[in-house]
């Protein structure tokens, strides 16, 4: 947490003068599941990145890739993992209700208690 | 050339919200937001109307904004954008400023545009200012803890429309605001949801490109709300859309035209047992107000087919 | 050259308006405010001003289009009166802790109810612990000079707060009257540009305004506001004295009349001084050594200064136009606050309150005489019968 400034030290009339500077906010705390990413099954399609609510989906974009999760910032909401068309077709051919930890998806949400690297 | 309509072309620009906002998680006005934002590749300036949106992502000394972005009062962001705009006019019409093709954009939940903002809408559209007002519609003040709101859908719980021993919720329909905007014969009025991504995108476009004021209605899932998952918020609003509860559709210069059909129209009940708000109406006794909705929900739609040509 | 023109108050205004030429004018009609936008409306419409003219539908959205513009980095006034200022309250607050430098025209009515349109203060008065600058102005001719003052208040960079340049409603807003306008040339150089520091349309320094200000840091912010307060009592009148060395006439935190040698005194703002003046001409005939101070600035209140005007009277009359229900002796706003400013620097005197003219109600020369006497033997007694008197109330 910032420290605390007095009022000669802080614009007025409430500006912020620092744009986006809410990303030192750590908001990853609240989670209490965690998005795990199986690489290998990507289809670098970003539907991940375009319905995250909290733009904390990392992607390369010069590659054109999706490489992981901001985990300072995910609150863990599990969107990712229930509009990624990966696991969508995975939990199809599993044909059976499907953990959502289950190693075979492509976003997994993963109870941060349990989760081990 | 305007940026392709394509998540990895998009996602090549940063993000003009940023992670570290409060919004609880699953939230859909962010992912509003955030798509809305990304197919806009012109300057925006942005104001917020007060509640979830502005307070989640303004606790001072942060902000989650990357664009200008101004705060006012609860009913006014679209008179408070109507001052920005026409300072940004007066400036660049004297030379004081030089012209930069700005998207003057406001947003407000459904409490502070069908209700507290209304009027402050309807004089500024009325006026002719050249901004896209969004309302992201999560038919409920949330903010302040769930109250019922003139977009609350008919039978839903909220904190000021309980499902009680007597009254099953709230009482009346949701109030038809993107059609009373349409009445107010601007450019473009739209009604969109963030499940049809590219659909909400191709309505920013087209609304803050339609050279006078543009209104769009977006549905926006409030998990807390509604009660459902934190995970299930695009496919719930899907379902919205797909039982015609929010039918997805344009008003560009006075021509009604549908922009999405359900293959099938599912019967709104799929919508409401999804949701713990609607729980109660499940029960026998309650049984006539899905009814009741549903018959209004045919009734409206069948208007909608019929002012876009398609009955 | 400035010329003399018979003009109403409210023209006046509107011509100095003109004169400033803000960027942005955002005002909803409002009796008795309505002569000032449509003589505006008159120069927007003839091109004799840059100003986007927002009409806007209500006083809400008047005052919430003004701290957008104003945010943006837009020169911005407006114009109300009573029930308008009341619409506008919420904004009020938000504009002076915005830190938005707008400038009001302010006609004084009665804010209902039963609904009135003609003057007291009780508009203002309603406004005085929202962070704006008030200035009262006698006559057509204050209020055209306050109005041109105000802008150079509201924007220095060590003031950036909204001012309300306050007249009295048809009485002066509609009276006509000799008022010297000066050259177009020489007020804009008087007004200057405004150069803001920040802007909400900085596109390449984007900043949030107006964001959720919690415990840590909402004191802290209203602590600036009373610094910018601070600092506007010495900017008043260093502007004072640029505008009488530009064009010639003196304003001051207040003005005294007579008051130097006077043993009681009256003191009333608005356009009431003016018929006050008279009255003390005419007891001054008579011998008698009284006089009268005549507020300028209510806000920031120059309470030290008051004090030391007053400090060497026997006895003072405060008249106010409108009525704080449930203070202290059921007295007016004015009399309160000045009572406190006395006695807070050990000036000790017999004082009355007299509430007059609400909701239009004529004051009559007579009837400010009967105050001044009153005061006189309140002199010689050094007793106050009664604290507050309601003037002429049947």
């Amino acid at each position: 947490m910032a420290e605390l400034k007095g009022w000669r030290d802080i614009p007025i009339g409430g500006m912020i003068l620092e744009a986006g500077n809410a990303t030192e906010y750590p908001t990853g705390t609240w989670r209490a599941f965690r998005p795990v990413f199986g690489e290998a099954e990507c289809i670098h399609c970003f539907q991940c990145w375009l319905f995250c609510p909290d733009s904390s989906i990392l992607v390369d974009p010069e590659n054109e890739k999706m490489v992981g999760f901001d985990l300072e910032h995910c609150k863990g909401c599990g969107i990712c993992a229930s509009v990624c068309p990966v696991n969508a077709k995975v939990i199809k051919k599993a044909d059976e209700e499907l953990a959502q930890d289950d190693p075979r998806l492509c976003i997994r949400m993963v109870e941060e208690g349990k989760f081990q690297e | 050339m305007a940026t392709k309509l394509l998540p990895k072309e998009l996602a090549k620009r940063p993000d003009r919200l940023s992670p570290g906002h409060r919004l609880c998680a699953g939230c859909g006005a962010s992912i509003i937001v955030r798509q809305m934002l990304a197919a806009i590749d012109e300057p925006v300036v942005l104001s917020n109307a007060t509640g979830c949106l502005e307070v989640a992502t303004t606790i001072y000394p942060y902000t989650a904004w990357r664009v200008p972005w101004i705060h006012n009062a609860f009913e006014n962001a679209a008179s408070t954008i109507s001052g920005v705009e026409a300072a940004y006019r007066s400036m660049v019409r004297q030379g004081k400023i030089p012209e930069q093709d700005v998207k003057f954009i406001a947003f407000g939940g459904d409490g502070g545009t069908y209700d507290i903002g209304l009027q402050a809408l309807s004089g500024a559209v009325e006026r002719g200012h050249q901004f896209l007002y969004v309302c992201y519609d999560n038919g409920a003040y949330m903010n302040t803890g769930i109250q019922r709101s003139s977009a609350t859908p008919l039978g839903a719980h909220t904190t000021t429309s309980p499902a009680g021993k007597v009254i099953p919720g709230k009482q009346q329909f949701r109030k038809d605001l993107t059609a009373i905007m349409a009445a107010h014969g601007i450019p473009y009025v739209a009604q969109a949801a963030p499940s049809q991504w590219r659909d909400l995108m191709k309505k920013t476009r087209k609304a803050v490109n339609c050279g006078g004021p543009a209104f769009m209605n977006v549905l926006s899932s409030c998990n807390r709300g509604w009660r459902h998952g934190t995970d299930e918020t695009v496919e719930i609003t899907q379902l919205a859309v797909d039982t015609c509860y929010w039918p997805l559709y344009e008003v560009e210069e006075g021509v009604w035209r549908l922009t999405y059909k359900p293959r099938e129209k599912l019967p709104v009940e799929e919508w409401l047992k999804r949701q713990g708000r609607f729980r109660h109406l499940f029960r026998p006794e309650n049984r006539h107000l899905i009814d009741r909705l549903q018959e209004e929900v045919d009734r409206r739609w069948e208007r909608l087919l019929r002012l876009c040509g398609e009955a | 050259m400035s010329k003399f023109e018979a003009l109403a108050g409210n023209e006046a205004v509107a011509t100095a308006m003109r004169q400033i030429n803000p960027d942005v004018v955002a005002a909803y009609p409002i009796t008795p405010q309505t002569s000032t936008v449509q003589t505006f409306a008159n120069y927007v419409a003839d091109g004799l001003v840059d100003t986007e003219f927002v009409t806007v539908e209500s006083e809400h959205s008047a005052m919430s289009a003004c701290v957008g513009a104003s945010a943006a980095g837009a020169r911005v006034m407006t114009a109300t009166s009573a029930n308008g200022l009341a619409l506008m309250w919420e904004i009020v607050y938000i504009a002076a802790s915005t830190r938005c430098p707008i400038v009001m025209g302010l006609v004084n009515r009665a804010l209902s109810g039963p609904i009135n349109i003609h003057c007291d203060h009780s508009d203002v008065m309603g406004m005085r612990d929202s962070g704006w600058i008030i200035l009262f102005s006698e006559n057509g001719q204050e209020a055209y000079d306050n109005l041109i003052q105000a802008v150079r208040i509201a924007e220095h960079p060590d003031v950036l707060l909204p001012v309300a340049v306050c007249q009295d409603g048809f009485i002066t807003s509609h009276g006509m009257e000799r008022v010297e306008i000066y050259e177009d040339a020489d007020v804009r150089a008087f007004v200057g540009e405004y150069r803001p520091q920040w802007s909400l349309l900085d596109l390449e320094h984007p900043k949030t305004y107006g964001p959720l200000d919690f415990y840590d840091y909402y004191y802290e912010h209203k602590r600036q506001q009373v610094e910018a307060m601070q600092h506007a009592h010495r900017v008043i009148q260093e502007v004072a004295e640029a505008f009488n060395r530009t064009f010639d006439r003196d304003y001051g935190l207040f003005e005294p009349y007579r008051l130097e040698d006077a043993e009681v005194a009256v003191v009333v703002a608005n356009s009431t001084a003016g018929t006050a003046k008279v009255v003390v001409d005419r007891l001054r005939e008579e011998g008698l050594k009284v006089g009268l101070l005549k507020p300028r600035v209510f806000r920031p209140f120059p309470a030290e200064e008051l004090a030391e005007a007053l400090a060497h009277l026997k006895a003072v009359a405060v008249m106010d136009r409108s009525i704080s229900f449930g203070a202290m002796g059921n007295a007016g706003p004015l009399f309160l606050e000045l009572a406190a400013a006395l006695a807070l620097r050990g000036v000790r005197m017999p004082m009355a309150d007299y509430v007059y003219g609400l909701g239009g109600r004529d004051i009559l020369p007579r009837e400010i005489e009967s105050v001044y006497r009153d005061m006189l033997r309140v002199a010689e007694t050094g007793q106050v019968e009664r604290m507050v008197t309601y003037l002429s109330v049947r």
